[in-house]
């Protein structure tokens, strides 16, 4: 009896132990989390801190200003950040509605379909892949520029210049699509349906996610093209997007007069970006892992 | 290298085991070559045999074919039209018209100087009725190559065409003889988004990949191979023309006047290897491990903290990256703060100035990318950490396993199973990873032992981002840009094809389905 006791006894006090030292495990996780938490958000919260600073126009080596006012974002307003807005604007949301078109088809296709080309189409397509994309860079400029397509034309021949290739892209959908059953597919066809009903009546509903994922990245892709909008807009104030100008701002001649308004212009291009992206924040993880995953 | 039984290898003490394992890796390295490069033969002779067999089948229809089919060989789509199928042949037949319009009144003209990319230059004329003289220009070099590699495609495509109509007289013909009906152009249109709906849907994204990739792959290939750059543009200031292996002689020789580019070549491929390798690694384990952190049990207000490093991924990276990259100013923020607190008494150059503080700048920008990339590891570990089934964690708890082991035995190997492909694919995506770079540190400080003929290059400059400023700055040397693209893509498919072969992980695909 008594040994059975001190046997409970000693599991209790191991088991306290194991709780003591799972507590002092996840305070020092907390520790870490907290510390990682202030590293990710300081940049964000100093140039949200910057944008209001209006004693000063130049990058400086304290974070809070002395005097607050909105007076960057009036200069913004009366620059030419609104037209690069616009442009990126209008870019985005074509390319997303394009793009998305093209990326659903590839997938969908390479998915589904047991065609005789098909696994050399998709070594082909990871052999281009392996190319550097800004290779291909030097032509097109020169081909859309005998086409009117740059400088303060710039919009329509980054569209062109990002839908085109964006066949490239499958992969995350495709992995997507994998995971639909084959046999949904065979049961409609066996009904009667064409390959286009079942695309249309039965993948599509099924693949709201990937669809939600394709648009959103496809959307949020041109704000941030940094490349190839500088090459085809040769730094045109008309035909920049916000990526360019903004870079520009910060080069060494401009710095002291726009160091604020670029942090102002940052805060109003991130801030309904992040907003779109933490509402499909969902979605945008689903495609990641996903893609991650079946490679 | 002398291989162990499974018996013998569980025999091995620890630290053998693993130097066993490494060695077993590069062992396999040689093997994984050869047995790329016997694909590659093995493709290239299968190519040659599958052309034999097709130039066999074209004969033979010829020769077994009745007239429309034979008639078919001059006049395409003949024998559609003559069957009945008139919606093919009168496609066939537009495109044969169209082909040979187009070669007679251009593409003849493009490819007879597609050799030479043009004799008459921009040259001097003297202009009678203003006593002056002015430039007339000749010939354009960009354009005769552009159009000539066109013309290739469209000779190609019409090849291609043409097999395809034989063909079809073939099948027709047998189809006939069976005696079953034809399809009727009606059958053809429904087929479109029926049994050939996947032509339907490849022929817009095949189309712009053909057209915006494709085509200018190739016209850059050959350009590696002309003297095309700002000077010699081909048609302002002077035509070009095919040089041959010069410039990859330029490149990779190292002695001569090459010595500059091979050395620098040498020089940032190195530094993007490592470069590469860092960034690729740092953000795994360490997004892995935060992604542990978070998942463990026991951790309160797990969406705030994945939100809050969501962040990075949330916010366009060239707003973030500049921002960062003028934090690290020497009058920035973090030198303003470091000041503050006394830690130092003079300000740091973390993006350095002289070749002498080179390292720092390097550090730096490894640094800055683990705050960019750990958000995206963190969402994909997350993902399979919760695949992975519990039970082996409980078990594993009832054996004893301490934390450690279980990471290391269980979490990891799992880990590196499932996300080999994805570890291939960020490698070479660091190594051509523009944006942080060039907008953190634009490839500064600069190197000027390595600067060479072909533009300045910098300490933590990438091959892609000295790619860029070849184009981009004074002397714009496109065929060097071109070497360039073409090397990095050698290196890249080594890699590739070395780790393909090695990987546990080549999943078959159907295995999802």
């Amino acid at each position: 009896m008594k040994k059975q006791e001190m046997e409970a006894q000693a599991a209790i006090k191991q088991h306290m132990g194991l709780k003591a030292s799972a507590r002092i495990s996840n305070t020092v996780i907390y520790v870490i989390l907290v510390l990682m938490s202030i590293i990710w958000l300081i940049p964000f919260i100093c140039i949200v801190l910057q944008s209001f600073r209006t004693e000063s126009t130049w990058s400086v080596g304290y974070i809070l200003p002395k005097q607050w006012g909105f007076q960057n974002y009036v200069d913004l307003w009366n620059s030419n950040f609104k037209r690069w807005y616009l442009n990126t604007f209008i870019i985005a949301l074509i390319v997303a509605a394009i793009q998305t078109i093209i990326v659903l088809c590839m997938s969908y296709t390479l998915s589904r379909f047991r065609f005789k080309l098909r696994k050399s189409l998709m070594k082909f397509m990871l052999i281009l892949g392996m190319f550097p994309g800004m290779l291909t860079m030097i032509i097109l400029y020169r081909v859309l520029k005998d086409l009117g397509l740059t400088e303060s034309h710039a919009v329509p021949g980054l569209v062109l210049v990002y839908v085109a290739s964006s066949g490239m892209g499958y992969y995350v959908s495709k992995g997507f699509f994998d995971t639909i059953p084959k046999s949904l597919d065979e049961a409609a066809r066996v009904d009667g349906a064409t390959r286009a009903q079942v695309l249309y009546k039965i993948i599509l509903p099924l693949a709201k996610p990937i669809v939600i994922y394709t648009i959103l990245t496809a959307f949020m892709a041109p704000w941030g093209d940094f490349v190839f909008a500088k090459y085809v807009s040769f730094e045109d104030p008309v035909g920049m997007n916000v990526a360019v100008g903004l870079w520009k701002w910060l080069t060494p001649d401009m710095i002291n007069q726009r160091y604020t308004m670029f942090c102002a212009g940052g805060v109003i291009v991130a801030v309904p970006v992040a907003v779109l992206f933490m509402c499909l924040q969902k979605y945008y993880v689903e495609g990641v892992t996903g893609g991650a995953v079946k490679g | 290298m002398k291989r162990y039984t499974d018996m013998e290898y569980l025999r091995l003490s620890k630290g053998r085991k693993l130097l066993y394992k490494i060695a077993a890796f590069f062992c396999a390295i040689p093997r994984a070559l050869k047995n790329g490069a016997l694909g590659i033969v093995r493709a290239i002779v299968n190519f040659f045999k599958s052309i034999g067999l097709e130039f066999a089948d074209i004969f033979n229809t010829f020769v077994n074919g009745d007239w429309k089919t034979k008639l078919s060989y001059l006049f395409m789509g003949f024998g559609n039209i003559a069957r009945g199928q008139i919606l093919r042949g009168l496609l066939f037949l537009l495109f044969e018209g169209v082909f040979i319009f187009y070669m007679i009144f251009a593409g003849a003209k493009w490819l007879s100087m597609l050799p030479s990319l043009g004799k008459v230059g921009p040259h001097e004329v003297y202009n009678a009725v203003l006593d002056t003289h002015t430039t007339e220009y000749g010939d354009n070099s960009f354009k005769i190559l552009l159009y000539g590699v066109l013309t290739l495609f469209f000779i190609v495509a019409f090849l291609y065409t043409w097999r395809v109509n034989v063909r079809q007289n073939k099948i027709a013909e047998q189809i006939l003889k069976s005696g079953k009906p034809l399809k009727s152009g009606k059958d053809d249109l429904r087929a479109l988004v029926d049994d050939n709906f996947h032509k339907t849907l490849l022929a817009l994204p095949m189309t712009g990949i053909l057209i915006f990739t494709v085509m200018p792959i190739v016209f850059m290939i050959l350009v590696a191979f002309t003297n095309y750059s700002g000077s010699n543009d081909g048609y302002f200031n002077a035509l070009f023309t095919w040089v041959g292996l010069e410039n990859f002689n330029t490149v990779l020789s190292w002695n001569g006047s090459g010595g500059v580019y091979s050395a620098t070549f040498g020089e940032v491929l190195t530094w993007t290897l490592i470069w590469a390798f860092f960034a690729t690694f740092t953000n795994y384990f360490l997004g892995m491990f935060v992604a542990m952190m978070i998942n463990k049990k026991g951790i309160c207000l797990k969406k705030v903290w994945r939100t809050i490093l969501v962040l990075t991924i949330a916010i366009p990276q060239f707003i973030s990256l500049l921002y960062v990259s003028k934090m690290f100013d020497k009058n920035g923020i973090v030198n303003g703060l470091l000041m503050d607190l006394g830690l130092i008494s003079q300000n740091i150059d973390f993006w350095g100035s002289t070749a002498h503080d080179a390292l720092l700048p390097r550090v730096m920008v490894i640094i800055i990318n683990i705050w960019i990339g750990i958000p995206y590891l963190m969402l994909i570990a997350t993902g399979i950490l919760l695949n992975i089934p519990a039970d082996l964690y409980e078990s594993a708890k009832i054996d004893g396993a301490s934390g450690w082991k279980q990471f290391s035995k269980i979490t990891l190997p799992y880990m590196l199973f499932i996300t080999g492909p994805y570890l291939l694919t960020s490698f070479t995506g660091n190594m051509n990873n523009f944006n942080v770079i060039y907008l953190l540190t634009g490839g500064n400080p600069i190197n000027n032992a390595a600067s060479s003929a072909a533009g300045s290059v910098g300490y933590t400059d990438l091959l892609i981002t000295w790619l860029f400023k070849i184009t981009t700055t004074t002397g714009t040397k496109y065929y060097m840009a071109s070497v360039i693209g073409i090397l990095v893509f050698i290196v890249v498919a080594i890699i590739s094809l070395v780790v393909y072969n090695v990987l546990p992980s080549i999943k078959n695909e159907e295995d999802f389905q």
